[in-house]
């Protein structure tokens, strides 16, 4: 490894790498947490400046759940109980409108392909994306909860309830999502394709959490569904990064 | 050696691009890949890169198969293909930092000097996506200016460049194999008249 260092203070006598230092003086290091960071922060900036591609699935979801009412008519009774299917029903479709996001930019300007050479596990930075594409999308719904619960009258004992099956419910749709795209990312038209493939997937979660909401108003514990999606958040998370990988190894050939 | 391509094939569809193609790398040279549209050479590159399995044979780092020392081979590697990986939506400067930094780099001031040497003075602020094709060209392969990687692998790197960015690639060249590095390119240019030693490989388009 000398040479790395003879090589660096070669390049420093030559004046071109002037402005540029290595992390260690000795030797540089290309460490995990780093590049997991980097990732993250670059794809935040990013998104930071295309902003409408952020808040059209908000806007839809918000539509969605304003035109309710007046569909089915403002009975409270009704609204009450048909609350939390509706806005997680919402919340997934709005998902799927942002969900190719993920990758597809990445694959047409070829940071994908740079992604895959990084010297670090393919899986990490992956989970970088899963990570960002959590935040921007699932903690802007998170945040619009509240009035979401309002304008359907959902009893307030369960608001928590419904906060909580989102929070936990709302990584597996990134998770899951990101499989979907890297699998997709190569198809000129994958959005149908994407959500044929994903939709079958979510459907427990979707059944579980309104079972939780439902199982509260019941004044019956949802500890129950809550765990199940507890446990489908925590295997997709941590499972999904490797099938991306294989997925992604795909799509870049 | 550096790098050895071991009988490799790539077969894409129903038609083999090429076959038993052997080549090894040392530190120090420069290898052209060559041939007709088509040919198969920027599919060499990126086997050669490890994005894409060949149908046979092997890539062997230092000995190793990729595959084994995917890490290590990727610490050493810089690779700049036909699309180059830079976000339109952020600025030079800020494309550049992120390279540099999953690179084990850091600036310890913001790059203006490289950017001057690329050619690019005054666009540090400017989203790269309102760029022309050649300044963009011209982030991507600033990176080279900072890399401090051993082996290149560049998909057409001259492409859209004027005369003046093709000078000072060449310049760029040459110190990188002065340093002990090497480059894989494929290319249209005539590289014969450079002050380095050019090593041929030559692809034939196959039916």
């Amino acid at each position: 490894m000398t040479e790395h260092v003879t090589r660096a203070k070669a390049a420093i006598t030559t004046g071109h790498t002037a402005a540029v230092k290595t992390t260690q003086q000795a030797q540089r290091v290309v460490s995990s947490r780093k590049v997991f960071q980097q990732i993250i922060r670059r794809d935040l900036r990013v998104a930071m400046r295309q902003r409408s591609d952020l808040l059209n699935p908000l806007i839809f979801l918000l539509i969605v759940i304003t035109l309710f009412p007046l569909g089915v008519g403002p009975g409270p009774d009704i609204l009450g109980r048909i609350a939390a299917g509706v806005i997680w029903v919402s919340a997934l479709l709005s998902a799927m409108l942002g969900l190719e996001r993920i990758f597809r930019d990445d694959f047409r300007d070829g940071a994908l392909e740079q992604m895959l050479l990084l010297p670090v596990a393919v899986e990490l930075s992956v989970l970088g994306k899963i990570v960002v594409h959590w935040l921007l999308t699932a903690v802007p719904v998170l945040l619009i909860t509240p009035l979401l619960a309002l304008l359907l009258n959902l009893p307030v004992q369960a608001w928590g309830v419904l906060w909580l099956t989102l929070l936990i419910g709302t990584p597996i749709l990134s998770a899951a999502g990101a499989i979907g795209v890297a699998l997709t990312v190569s198809l000129n038209k994958g959005g149908a394709l994407l959500s044929l493939l994903l939709l079958p997937l979510l459907v427990p979660l979707l059944i579980f959490a309104t079972a939780a909401v439902e199982a509260t108003l019941a004044g019956v514990s949802p500890a129950g569904p809550l765990a199940l999606i507890g446990a489908f958040s925590v295997l997709s998370v941590t499972l999904a990064p490797l099938a991306v990988k294989a997925g992604l190894r795909v799509s870049v050939n | 050696m550096l790098l050895q391509g071991r009988e490799l094939q790539s077969v894409r569809g129903e038609r083999t691009l090429f076959s038993d193609i052997n080549l090894d790398v040392t530190s120090g040279q420069l290898w052209q890949i060559e041939g007709p549209n088509g040919a198969g050479k920027s599919s060499l590159l990126r086997i050669l890169a490890g994005l894409l399995p060949p149908q046979h044979g092997a890539v062997l780092f230092e000995g190793e198969r990729i595959e084994q020392c995917r890490e290590r081979y990727y610490y050493d590697l810089l690779f700049i293909g036909h699309k180059a990986g830079i976000k339109p939506e952020l600025t030079a400067i800020e494309n550049l930092e992120f390279y540099a930094a999953v690179e084990g780099l850091e600036f310890t001031q913001p790059p203006y000097e490289l950017l001057a040497q690329v050619g690019l003075v005054g666009l540090e602020d400017i989203p790269a996506q309102r760029l022309s094709a050649g300044q963009q060209r011209r982030i991507a392969l600033a990176r080279l200016w900072f890399s401090q990687t051993r082996l290149w692998i560049l998909d057409e790197p001259f492409t859209a460049l004027d005369v003046s960015g093709i000078a000072l690639l060449h310049e760029r060249f040459q110190q990188h194999l002065a340093h002990g590095g090497a480059i894989i390119l494929t290319s249209h240019q005539d590289l014969q008249s450079m002050s380095y030693p050019v090593q041929r490989l030559t692809l034939r388009y196959q039916h």
